[in-house]
């Protein structure tokens, strides 16, 4: 970290010379203590942490309450509040404009598995350098406390009875749609969200995290499993994660054969500190064998699921200039003048 | 094999009254047999004798197996609508040989394959029975493929019949096969076996014959849907989402033909351009959006269930000032209706395509060279305009070879419209705000992601927003808005194509259309100076209207708006734009799935002028 000084005032930067209300966004128009807030905290900390460029972030989302909060972080990044359920078709084709730029999705249950569900095994099964976010709290916000495609089956809300279906698990419909990074965690583990944000940010195709995010006001009853309590209570994180850029040495000493390093395609590498199982997350099949588990022991299980770091994205499929498309003329988008005969004479 | 004589008639035609190039040939064959190709190869030669010529295929919803037709028109005067009067009818499907038997007018010709074991039941007609089996069974063709050359009997009985030049056959082969000689010697030697066989066995009895004219080396025959992907190409297009659907797949497929060709950078070899096959119509427009959000040429091509889906994401577009462009190659509605047939049936749900107030803007390309032109031109009237252009072709454009002027290079250069990147933002930087209307004609700059200047950022949305993007209720704000994109689609009149018009001197009635119509309204309007009726024709090519397209109803006692559908769509615009012109236009609008005719137009007019 370096130290700039501003009006006579010491301001902590970071590589970029940016501070941490370079970050910020707007207040949050969201209810006090909704997991979202928190979300939106780590996002800004996991970008200053990462020395990310605003600009070179382009910020999603679809619409419900999860959906409003890319306001709420990196001010100076464009972003696009679309339509209910389309977040990653926008995404998709937004950041073929520029390839160099790293998409930013938040979604939430809703917006995901229900109205989303098409779009969001397909923007997985294309691998679209994106990253993922559902703040999942099993509710439906904005219009009032309506059970969600994620609310547990019995769940009781008010006014809304008791939810009669099987939940929609996020994190293992991402897994089954091939998806190349799947993490779970909980708004109320703050540091978690934020290591797990930084290994998406630098995941070079599609990084799906479903973070449980409790809503305060429809769905944090006690035993309702998208609750703070609840979480706090079932929580069984499959590792301690941390991020370390690529030019820096991993500075922690751990005893050998205590953690578990995953190489991200850029060089950066994901350390895992082993807790009470030893959990291998490029394993596929060690990934839905988890997930399984955790709806047998009625679990949170959180931490990185599952990660490829070796398949193409789409960028890489489409064999695209090095300049950005967006930034292309005339003189690379329409064909020469002697080409139209040629047209020509290919019709009959 | 022994001389077959055609059927005895009592009523035999005058051999004397030849009817050189002026008649109509159907053919009916079964779906999947391989006839598309006898057919284009049939219409592909007489275009190469330089006869005008047109051809329409009349097909089912079907991969294999259901009837299908297709028309061919022969006019030595250009007039190349479809007719409803058949002079020589080919029959290959014995399920509709009874129907095709009906078809043939008084004196016309019917070929026949000769294993249909029916009765011809018409001595009005000259039957010509062809040995379609003993040909194909006696060619080269491996057992496999004999049903496919079975097809180009009846070309070589034709060609022989009407004297259609075999060396053009030929020609026309090579087009259809690259030029790769195995398919094209077998099914040539099938048309030179079925001629020499019709040479020998068949008498000459009906009139119909043609000759090499010198009316087609300016023409070139294309399809709507190549020429719309061509000019899309020519537009700069960069991003093209779609999702398959009947009649427009054929245009993104033209697009990943031609984008590798012409679209590489010389010196990587990497694309400038990408295409997506979406996972339905929602997110193919949703991608379209994105990347016309982030600057890039982008497009959508789909029919109308597919604009149904996309309704959303065009009301966004539309809102958050979205460029991109929208083909719509139209079949028959409502709902799933008929997929293969044609209609203009989409105007007026387009044209207000999304909910509340909402005006798009809509071109009507009139011919298969207008579709390369609006390919190109769309994006820049979107760009221009930072709205989504929608493209209303049919599929009688889209799916069916018209001869058609040859496509030319832009005449303008490209159009990027009001797109500030970091050195242009710099210089307006404390003026700037993404909607705000610096320039008073409605259209604000726009910034798109990648430009790193740190004031060019901004957060598009469907909600209700402030000049700076930002979240907004406030009712002062919201009607500037509204009043904003009102502006700017009114000043749009001046930005899209104007009408195409066409006079005669004191002529008090007009004609108004289209699209595709054009070719039937005018063979209609020869027919009705001849009948002492003179007409004017403006053909509109896009919503809003021009000044020309008032002006042009205003000098009409009586203007008569022909389309292809049944509410009269394009009268019901008219009206709303025009109400004191209400009574002066008199919609003539009629579908049933098939191109327009002149005889159509011509006997609602004459009809509605005796009245």
């Amino acid at each position: 970290m370096a130290d700039q000084t501003t009006t006579g005032r010491r301001l902590q930067v970071n590589l970029v010379g940016l501070s941490k209300s370079d970050y910020r966004g707007n207040p949050t128009t969201l209810c006090q203590g909704c997991g979202h807030n928190s979300i939106a905290s780590q996002i800004i900390a996991a970008c200053y942490d990462l020395d990310i460029v605003p600009e070179d972030v382009v910020k999603f989302s679809g619409i419900g309450c999860s959906s409003k909060s890319p306001t709420y972080f990196l001010n100076r990044s464009f972003g696009f509040n679309s339509l209910h359920g389309r977040m990653p078709s926008i995404a998709t084709g937004a950041l073929f404009g520029d390839h160099t730029l790293k998409g930013l999705g938040v979604s939430g249950d809703g917006d995901t598995a229900s109205i989303g569900m098409g779009q969001f095994k397909h923007v997985i099964r294309r691998n679209m350098r994106l990253v993922y976010i559902v703040e999942n709290n099993g509710v439906y916000g904005l219009t009032k406390g309506q059970f969600s495609a994620t609310a547990e089956e019995g769940l009781q809300l008010k006014n809304q009875g008791t939810n009669p279906y099987m939940p929609v698990d996020i994190a293992w419909e991402a897994l089954v749609g091939n998806a190349t990074f799947v993490a779970r965690s909980f708004a109320g583990d703050p540091k978690q969200v934020r290591e797990l944000l930084k290994a998406a940010l630098h995941h070079d195709g599609i990084a799906v995290l479903d973070i449980i995010s409790p809503c305060v006001t429809f769905n944090n009853k006690d035993e309702a499993v998208h609750s703070y309590a609840w979480g706090r209570e079932h929580e069984v994180a499959l590792h301690e994660l941390s991020y370390v850029p690529p030019a820096e040495d991993i500075l922690v000493d751990y005893e050998e054969g205590e953690t578990k390093e995953v190489t991200m395609h850029d060089g950066s590498t994901v350390v895992l500190k082993k807790l009470e199982r030893d959990y291998d997350p490029t394993s596929r099949s060690d990934a839905l064998r988890v997930l399984e588990e955790a709806n047998e022991c009625n679990c949170l299980i959180t931490g990185l699921i599952y990660i490829d770091p070796e398949q193409p994205s789409l960028s890489d499929i489409y064999n695209l200039t090095e300049k950005p498309l967006n930034r292309l003329g005339e003189k690379e988008l329409r064909p020469g003048r002697e080409t139209i005969q040629k047209i020509n004479d290919l019709m009959f | 094999m022994s001389v077959q004589q055609p059927m005895a008639r009592t009523d035999a035609p005058d051999k004397d009254r030849d009817q050189v190039n002026d008649f109509s040939i159907t053919v009916g064959t079964v779906n999947g047999s391989g006839s598309q190709t006898s057919n284009l190869t049939l219409l592909r030669a007489l275009f190469k004798m330089g006869i005008p010529v047109s051809g329409k295929n009349l097909f089912p919803s079907n991969i294999q197996g259901l009837p299908t037709w297709y028309t061919i028109r022969v006019n030595k005067d250009g007039f190349l609508a479809r007719r409803e009067e058949h002079e020589i009818v080919v029959a290959m499907n014995p399920t509709t040989f009874a129907e095709d038997l009906e078809k043939v007018v008084p004196g016309g010709a019917f070929f026949y394959a000769d294993d249909i074991k029916l009765e011809v039941n018409r001595d009005d007609v000259v039957a010509y029975p062809m040995p379609v089996k003993d040909i194909s069974r006696n060619s080269d063709a491996p057992s496999s493929l004999r049903t496919y050359v079975a097809n180009m009997v009846y070309v070589g009985v034709l060609a022989h019949m009407l004297g259609i030049d075999l060396d053009k056959l030929y020609q026309a082969l090579d087009f259809h096969f690259k030029g790769k000689l195995k398919p094209i010697d077998l099914n040539f030697n099938v048309i030179q076996t079925a001629a020499d066989w019709a040479r020998d066995n068949l008498e000459k009895q009906d009139p119909y014959r043609v000759e090499p004219m010198d009316a087609t080396h300016d023409y070139i025959m294309a399809d709507g849907n190549t020429a719309a992907a061509l000019g899309s190409i020519y537009g700069g297009v960069q991003f093209i989402s779609w999702y398959p659907i009947t009649p427009a797949s054929s245009l993104a497929e033209s697009l990943v033909q031609y984008l590798p060709k012409l679209r590489k950078d010389p010196e990587t070899g990497k694309n400038t351009f990408a295409v997506v096959q979406a996972e339905d119509e929602l997110a193919a427009i949703g991608m379209a959006v994105g990347a016309g959000w982030s600057g890039l040429r982008a497009m959508t091509s789909t029919s109308g269930p597919g604009i149904s889906l996309m309704t959303e994401f065009a009301g966004l577009a539309y809102f958050a000032e979205v460029p991109l462009v929208i083909w719509d190659v139209q079949r028959v509605g409502p709902s799933t209706g008929l997929p293969t047939r044609t209609a203009q049936g989409d105007l007026t749900f387009i044209h207000f395509l999304g909910h509340g107030d909402t005006e798009q803007v809509v071109l009507l390309p009139g011919s298969v060279t207008e579709c390369f032109e609006f390919g190109w031109k769309a994006f820049d009237i979107a760009e221009r305009l930072q709205t989504p252009v929608f493209v209303l072709s049919d599929l009688d454009f889209g799916m069916n070879q018209w001869m058609t002027p040859p496509f030319e290079y832009p005449d303008k250069p490209m159009d990027r419209g009001k797109i500030l990147w970091e050195e242009d933002l710099e210089k307006i930087r404390d003026e700037w705000a993404r909607y705000k209307d610096i320039d008073g004609d409605g259209i604000p700059y726009r910034t798109v992601p990648g430009n790193r200047h740190p004031e060019a950022s901004y957060f598009a949305r469907g909600t209700g927003h402030d000049e700076n993007a930002r979240y907004s209720e406030d009712a002062a704000n919201w009607v500037e808005l509204l009043g904003r994109l009102k502006q700017k689609y009114q000043n749009a009149c001046e930005v899209v194509p104007p009408p195409m018009v066409d006079t005669v001197e004191d002529a008090r009635i007009g004609i108004i259309a289209f699209g595709s119509t054009e070719p039937a309204i005018k063979e209609a309007r020869h027919q009705l100076a001849e009948a002492g009726v003179k007409t004017d024709f403006m053909r509109v090519r896009a919503i809003p209207f021009s000044q020309e397209v008032e002006d042009f109803i205003h000098q009409h006692a009586r203007n008569y708006v022909v389309e292809m559908n049944r509410d009269g769509q394009l009268h019901q615009l008219l009206t709303l734009e025009y109400p004191d012109r209400a009574m002066n236009m008199i919609s003539v609008a009629y579908t049933d799935g098939l191109p327009m005719t002149a005889r159509k137009v011509r006997e609602t007019i004459k009809a509605e002028e005796a009245k």
